[in-house]
């Protein structure tokens, strides 16, 4: 059976590596130079303005702009999906003395947790495996999170600027020297129009990759210092609706089971995520592994299932979907993590590296707090004039000090465990976590997304026919959020074209935003895929099934506030 | 309720947009309902107005309106509603009505209410009715103080003669504001001979994915030339190169809102939805039965449009003939 | 000489209606409303090189700064915002005195304005704004030159094509097809935050409070409800007549 990375994308990672080309009085300095307004790229602006205010005769060598945030969405926030229910010990760190947890935009700390095995009919109960407990964790949506973090960084003397990629890595003499932005107003076939505006070279002292899932230039990074951890990064696709409830949930609930089949030879492995948001929200999300076979699958489609469960309808009832988004979440976990979190002149946080840790359904905390340590390695660095080399390699020692580490460790055979099916790896896990890790099962590799030979079934046979009111199309949740991507642009992702029949069936369910549909046959057996670009929501999923995303133009994409 | 319309006339005619919210008025029978005329040839356009239900008519023939410029009918209308003592003055929108009554909101400290659909009286009261937020919702609005102004949407009532006689005119002569008189006309040019731009069009015709190949645009092509309308198409076809992106009509194209919009081969999600969903009448042709386009079109016909559009287009010629 | 561009700070995402006080939910993000960019693009183009300076005006909640410094980003030197929570809910006839006041102020030569403004769909602001200033209006701008204190205008109305000469100082609002507004340079979204930025109360403009926001307004919002079901919605099924029935349906509506 055919496998997805049999059809590479027309994708080199040294086309997005470059020496500046802007002419010096025209490239613009800055001091530390942040890609990506997240949770990880905020909290390190925002650690670094404390540092700077504490310290201005450093400042005062970091020029006229010490800080700058480059962020790809309308405005922060825009990109960010995720739960959430946040650990809140980095949020604590960052924040000192200086802010309570009440101040944050939360909807409040968990006050009670269910876990269900589902099947079609029943919810069974089973208490928390010990990694899923959340007492003492707080409830956010990610979106508002980053948008408050935003302000903070911009009241701390970071300058954020929205709207704009970073599509090139600047490396000079070995050494990462900043980014180039990418150009505006190009057209389809890549002229350009009217208000075409080329991007520049932002070049700085330091430069941070807090790029989130698939990070365009940390995947980038990682080829060209040759960073790439012992297993290859694997990923799960997320996607989740926020609605609008008649009747307050007071608990957050995970699900295990359908609608996601338990044979090992599907390898489904996921689950489902049902947070209060306040008393009138509530946010509902489907995880499913990107390792699964089945061309048929479609997580959106999964999701619609699910609300259909007597249990979920339930909750929903009477109520109104207000937002929709979806995204992946990197879960190869310890083994995948890069060999060095550090190239010179150059820092990496977050999820854009594979911080999360996949029983907990946790990595908010590990990039903010990677980017909190991010902040004080370059800040020491700059401090104490050294070439950046040498001493960015503290921030790999604090992060091996740090719990993100720690952590990590401890559940490191996780997600692998689990490839060997629902019933058995539920037990492996849970011993595991019990053992806090001692329990080794001899190293298990975990193989690329896109190796996995595909099956065809007819899953997609189930799926519910929207009804526009409790499940909905893909179109209508693609409007739902937000997005208003212009058209006339050039096609951002990178995919080979002419595939046998089953791959491309594979991309077309795949894609939660309908990227992707089979075009006309060629007499071969192969098929010509169409992509409708301009619906993509940046999930990253092509990326782990055997394309390539790379940033469309600036402010593109989705715009999401509740999620 | 002392109600004035402000009567629009181009080429000698009045125009029907504004003879519709005059018959509007008087058929909310509170009172009589007096017009306004000003331009050329006003005079003689005054018992036209009697018939569509004006009791009175003021006409103004004075130099300074003879050019279709908003300021001077500000200074005309801000005399006749304190001549007449008038407590509402009703507007159809058009380019130079909407500057008009936006003009006379200042110069009175008028309430305006613009883009009503509808106006009834409740208990006494004006109430107008407006759509809002792309269509999605629908707002009931009222002034407070008088007079009270409105805008009405093009095309929101028929003009229908209520079968009214002869109006009293009056002629009113107003003293001008500087600054009303100080834009000049130029230049004038009709209206391109390649069919109304998507913007201005009354009427449109889009194509989408189920014409099937771009050759089969002719189709909508032909249709658009027979009802004397402009050529629209959804992102599909135009990502698919079937069509040029300045008749993108949707979300991230362009939106419309003409009185008869005919959609071919057009599935109507949302991101078309949006740019076309406050069209008078939308008329659907789709062979696929479940297709949400069939949720918010006034006729949808589950069919081919090749077999079904060139007899209609067919058709329609015969009828213009 | 010095151009002033009224501009307005709109609601992002789906938009929603307060159902308490009826109006537009503002709390979200907002960002500057797309036509009135045109305007700020036709006012930078005609600055070109040139000394002449480019004001934006808003009236707005302290978010309206974004917006502000959006076109500060595109080139504009300054920026006015008029913002005081006792202007809330202003309907035309408040919005248009204090624009006319913070305008005043400022003594333009041309007074620019997009086509409409996305939240509320009003396309009625700078008549009623040229009216206060006293000075003369002309709107649907496709095509503007700015030359020997005159401003000529192409408009397009529903008749044709109109070519329009009015003396300076006067106001002129842009159509959407005037223009293709730039993408600010990275550089000019960075030197933004230095520009001038200033915001006035109504006190500082002369207006009292009770002239201002709902108190002064003079149309009020009754109520929300669903829009009217669009009659009656037919559907048929081609049986060879479709083409007559779908005549016959147009016919009875006075469309052909």
């Amino acid at each position: 059976m055919a496998r997805p990375s049999n059809f590479p994308p027309p994708f080199s990672s040294s086309d997005y590596v470059a020496e500046p080309t802007d002419p010096a009085d025209e490239r613009i300095e800055v001091g530390i130079l942040i890609v990506g307004g997240g949770p990880a790229g905020l909290a390190c602006a925002i650690r670094l303005g404390q540092l700077l205010e504490e310290h201005p005769d450093v400042a005062e060598r970091l020029g006229e702009v010490p800080v700058a945030v480059l962020e790809k969405g309308k405005q922060p926030g825009s990109h960010l999906v995720s739960g959430a229910v946040v650990d809140p010990r980095a949020l604590r760190r960052l924040f000192g003395n200086r802010l309570r947890m009440d101040e944050l935009p939360t909807f409040g700390p968990v006050t009670g947790e269910s876990v269900y095995v589902l099947t079609r009919r029943a919810a069974l109960p089973i208490p928390p495996p010990p990694p899923m407990r959340n007492h003492g964790n707080w409830i956010f949506s990610l979106s508002q999170l980053g948008s408050f973090l935003a302000e903070r960084a911009e009241e701390g003397g970071a300058m954020i600027l929205p709207e704009t990629t970073a599509q090139k890595l600047l490396v000079s003499h070995g050494r990462v020297v900043g980014a180039r932005t990418g150009d505006k107003g190009r057209g389809r076939e890549g002229g350009e129009l009217g208000n075409f505006e080329a991007g520049s070279d932002v070049v700085a002292k330091v430069t941070v990759l807090a790029e989130g899932t698939q990070g365009h230039l940390t995947g980038v990074a990682l080829d060209r210092f040759s960073l790439h951890g012992e297993d290859p990064q694997v990923w799960e696709l997320a996607v989740k609706e926020v609605w609008k409830v008649e009747k307050p949930l007071d608990r957050v609930i995970h699900t295990m089971g359908w609608p996601l089949r338990t044979g090992k030879r599907y390898r489904e492995f996921g689950g489902s995520f049902i947070y209060p948001m306040g008393k009138d929200m509530v946010t509902i999300g489907l995880v499913v592994g990107l390792d699964y076979r089945d061309a048929s699958l479609s997580v959106h489609d999964l999701l619609q299932e699910l609300k259909t469960h007597p249990k979920i309808r339930r909750i929903l009832a009477g109520g109104e979907r207000v937002e929709w988004g979806a995204k992946t979440i990197p879960s190869g976990g310890f083994h995948s993590l890069p060999q060095r979190l550090h190239a010179p002149g150059l820092l990496l946080c977050g999820d854009g590296v594979g911080m999360v840790n996949v029983p907990r359904l946790k990595g908010i905390h590990y990039a903010i707090e990677s980017g909190r340590l991010a902040a004080e390695a370059a800040f020491r660095a700059l401090q104490r004039g050294e070439t950046p080399a040498t001493a960015l390699s503290s921030y790999d020692d604090a992060v091996r000090d740090s719990f993100i580490w720690r952590e990590l460790h401890e559940v490191r055979n996780m997600r692998q465990v689990f490839g060997r099916g629902f019933i058995v790896g539920g037990a492996l896990a849970s011993a595991m976590t019990v053992s806090k890790g001692r329990v080794e099962l001899g190293k298990m590799r975990a193989e690329p997304d896109a190796d996995q030979p595909l099956l065809v079934t007819d899953r997609d046979a189930s799926y519910p026919a929207p009804d526009g009111k409790l499940t909905f199309d893909k179109l209508s949740s693609v409007f739902a959020s937000g997005n208003k991507t212009r058209d006339d642009q050039p096609n951002h992702i990178k995919i080979e074209r002419r595939v046998p029949r089953e791959v491309a069936r594979l991309w077309e369910h795949m894609c939660p935003a309908q990227v992707y549909e089979i075009g006309a046959e060629d007499g071969d057996g192969t098929v010509l895929l169409e992509v409708a670009a301009s619906n993509c929501v940046q999930c990253g999923a092509i990326t782990a099934k055997g394309g390539r995303l790379t940033p469309p133009e600036g402010g593109s994409g989705p715009e999401y506030t509740l999620t | 309720m002392a109600a004035l319309v402000f009567l629009e006339q181009h080429g000698g005619e009045l125009q029907k947009g504004s003879l519709g919210v005059l018959a509007k008025a008087a058929s909310l029978g509170d009172g009589d309902v007096a017009a306004v005329i000003a331009g050329e040839g006003a005079r003689a356009l005054a018992a036209e107005a009697g018939k569509f239900g004006a009791a009175k008519v003021w006409t103004c023939e004075s130099a300074e309106v003879a050019q279709p410029l908003p300021q001077p009918r500000v200074d005309v209308l801000a005399q006749v509603v304190e001549e007449g003592g008038y407590d509402t003055v009703l507007f159809a929108n058009s380019v130079l009505a909407a500057d008009v009554a936006a003009g006379l909101a200042a110069r009175l400290d008028a309430g305006l209410n613009w883009d009503l659909a509808d106006i009834e009286l409740q208990d006494g009261e004006l109430v107008g009715k407006r759509p809002a937020l792309q269509d999605s919702v629908y707002a009931a609005v009222g002034w407070s103080g008088t007079p009270r102004l409105a805008l009405f949407r093009a095309g929101s009532f028929d003009a229908t003669p209520a079968g009214g006689g002869e109006p009293e005119v009056a002629e009113v002569s107003p003293a001008y504001r500087e600054h009303s008189t100080a834009v000049k006309l130029v230049g004038q040019d009709a209206a391109e001979s390649s069919g109304p731009s998507i913007e201005d069009a009354d009427i449109i015709v889009a194509g989408g994915r189920g014409l099937g190949s771009p050759d089969n645009f002719t189709l909508a092509e032909e249709l658009a030339k027979a009802l004397g309308g402009a050529v629209g198409a959804t992102r599909a076809v135009v990502d698919a190169g079937w069509y040029p992106y300045s008749a993108q009509i949707g979300q991230t194209g362009k939106t419309v809102s003409p009185k008869l919009y005919v959609a071919l081969g057009i599935s109507g999600a949302i991101q078309h939805k949006v740019g076309m969903q406050s069209s008078g009448t939308i008329v659907a042709i789709n062979k696929d039965a479940n297709a949400p386009i069939f949720e918010f079109s006034d006729l949808g016909v589950v069919g081919d449009v090749h077999a079904i559009v060139p007899k209609l287009t067919e058709l329609i010629r015969a009828r213009r003939a | 000489m010095r151009i002033a561009v009224c501009v307005k700070h709109v609601p992002e995402g789906p938009s929603r209606i307060d159902p308490s006080t009826k109006r537009l939910d503002r709390s979200g993000e907002g960002s500057l409303n797309h036509f009135d960019a045109n305007a700020v693009e036709e006012a930078l183009r005609i600055k070109g090189e040139s000394g002449t300076e480019v004001v934006v005006v808003s009236l707005g909640p302290q978010k309206a700064l974004d917006s502000l410094r959006k076109a500060l980003a595109m080139g504009a030197d300054r920026a006015v915002l008029v913002f005081d929570d006792a202007a809330e809910g202003s309907d035309l006839v408040v919005t248009s005195r204090v624009l006319a006041t913070a305008l005043e102020r400022e003594e333009p030569d041309l007074v620019l304005f997009g086509q409409q403004a996305s939240d509320a769909d009003g396309a009625v602001l700078w008549a009623a704004v040229a009216e206060r200033l006293g000075r003369p209006v002309i709107s649907q701008a496709m095509e503007l030159s700015v030359e020997g204190g005159s401003a000529r205008v192409k408009r397009q109305t529903e008749f044709g094509y109109d070519t329009l000469e009015a003396p300076l100082p006067a106001v002129v609002a842009v159509s959407d097809a005037i223009n293709e507004p730039r993408y600010p340079s990275l550089k000019g979204i960075m030197g933004a935050k230095k520009k001038p930025q200033e915001i006035l109360s109504l006190a500082d403009l002369g207006i009292a409070e009770g002239d201002a926001g709902e108190a002064g307004s003079r149309t009020t919002v009754l109520a929300l409800g669903d829009p009217p079901a669009r009659g009656d919605a037919r559907k048929i099924e081609d049986d060879g007549n479709a083409a007559q029935a779908i005549v016959d349906f147009l016919a009875e509506k006075r469309l052909v």
